[in-house]
């Protein structure tokens, strides 16, 4: 019963990764962590799962590449050109009525739906009112979303993603181009709270009037889920926005009653003014 | 190897696979028994119309897959586009935002691996027409799991590249003339 055996070194290794290191993955999908278990055998030369334990217990120094390995998110600017048109187009005029704006981009990795938000609160209008909070569990996806240098190859890709969404200027005039990076104005995150913070055992930090989290729950079990989406609910004000994924939703939440659907295709929620 | 009954069926194909599918899903009777889960190969625009276009062919239920979807018997899910759909071992699917493998997202490979790895000897993998090799490696983590690979017979193929490649990387996979493809689900579905 070889796979037998595995599943409970995985087990072992996310117990040790949270005892050791207060990374919590044990309320993962195991399907799609398992791949990710095994991509980092491979990375740092591991026969097993128990030998990759013995190696994150004793040396800490990998855990920063190993966190790497099973979160890191590649995602794209404005990617779902039409969740930031809704955005642009439906939620942005709720928005422009409240006097000041928090914005939480939650699971924010290498940054591109920080950028995004911000150069679209830019266009709008509103960025001069709002703080942006980037939350992240990995230090490492924080620095790159702090720096906000992306390969210049994927800046073609990101500037029609940015001409589909509804965008008011040519996506040139937010970066620099050099040395086959692009290098996003710095100005874009000067209102920007970077901090480590993790769905799974951290709480409220401040009460937002938009909660962007997209692609993140997908990687979570339902019980864990649910911790988020409360976490979410809790963190909103009245009459707030959560948007999610575009194959993500409330409907194994217990939270989902709390929220309306405001954009049911792009799975934009609203906190409803009742509870 | 035990004799347990089958539990799951994974479909995979890219060019060409919905002509193999639309003769496969309306052949298998409405109450089929198992689950049913496919992958094709699909550009990553967010809508697809696959799952519709199935549903209008067939008498089982076919619908794209949402995550954390319960697997049932005689409901078809399909994978959306620009994800991978996987199976967890709680008989749930579960969506990943990984890296494409093979340029594929949804990859046949991340499907197949992850239902052997969850339900072992009761997965049936069958895979269709297709223009790269993806799902050979999947296929034969079915079967070194004791699972069951078919594969659709390269000569029936619109494109056989993805057949050939399967057959020669998994040579415990049997090549089945799509005409009998249904027939031998529905085999395979009430015990072998």
């Amino acid at each position: 019963m070889p796979h037998r055996t595995e599943d409970l070194e995985l087990r072992l290794l996310l117990e040790a990764i949270f005892h050791r290191y207060h990374y919590d993955f044990r309320g993962y999908s195991l399907a799609s962590l398992k791949r990710r278990v095994r991509q980092a055998l491979e990375k740092f030369d591991c026969q097993s799962i128990s030998q990759l334990q013995d190696r994150v217990l004793h040396d800490a120094k990998i855990l920063p590449a190993l966190l790497g390995v099973l979160t890191v998110q590649v995602s794209e600017l404005f990617r779902d050109p039409p969740y930031f048109k809704a955005i642009r187009e439906r939620v942005v005029p709720h928005l422009r009525t409240y006097p000041s704006l928090r914005v939480w981009v939650a699971g924010c990795s290498a940054g591109e739906e920080l950028y995004s938000l911000a150069i679209l609160f830019r266009e709008e209008g509103l960025e001069e009112r709002t703080i942006f909070y980037a939350t992240d569990i990995n230090p490492e996806a924080l620095r790159r979303a702090q720096e906000g240098v992306y390969s210049l190859d994927r800046l073609q890709l990101f500037s029609e993603n940015h001409r589909q969404s509804g965008g008011r200027r040519s996506l040139s005039e937010y970066y620099t181009a050099a040395y086959g990076h692009a290098r996003f104005d710095p100005s874009l995150r000067a209102r920007t709270v970077f901090s480590d913070h993790s769905l799974v055992t951290d709480e409220v930090f401040a009460e937002m009037q938009l909660i962007s989290c997209r692609n993140v729950l997908i990687y979570f079990d339902r019980e864990l889920q649910n911790r988020a989406i409360g976490l979410f609910h809790d963190s909103l004000a009245r009459r707030g926005f959560l948007g999610l994924g575009a194959k993500e939703s409330l409907r194994f939440s217990d939270h989902a009653g709390a929220f309306e659907e405001f954009d049911r295709l792009e799975k934009i929620y609203l906190k409803r003014g009742d509870r | 190897m035990n004799a347990l009954p089958a539990s799951l069926v994974v479909m995979g194909g890219s060019a060409g696979s919905l002509d193999a599918l639309s003769v496969i899903l309306p052949s298998l009777p409405d109450d089929f028994p198992l689950p049913v889960l496919i992958v094709v190969h699909l550009p990553p625009a967010r809508e697809s119309l696959l799952a519709e276009v199935l549903q209008r062919k067939c008498g089982l239920r076919v619908r794209e897959a949402e995550d954390k979807d319960e697997l049932c018997p005689g409901v078809v899910l399909v994978a959306p586009p620009d994800y991978h759909l996987l199976v967890e071992a709680d008989a749930r699917v579960s969506f990943c935002s990984d890296e494409p493998q093979l340029y594929s997202r949804p990859s046949i490979d991340v499907l197949f691996e992850s239902a052997a790895e969850a339900f072992g000897p009761g997965v049936i993998g069958l895979l269709l027409s297709g223009a790269n090799s993806d799902g050979a490696r999947g296929l034969q983590a079915i079967v070194q799991r004791g699972g069951t690979a078919l594969v659709q017979a390269p000569v029936d193929a619109h494109c056989p590249t993805m057949p050939r490649a399967a057959l020669e990387r998994c040579e415990q996979a049997r090549a089945v003339p799509l005409s009998e493809i249904a027939q031998q689900l529905q085999e395979l579905a009430h015990g072998r």
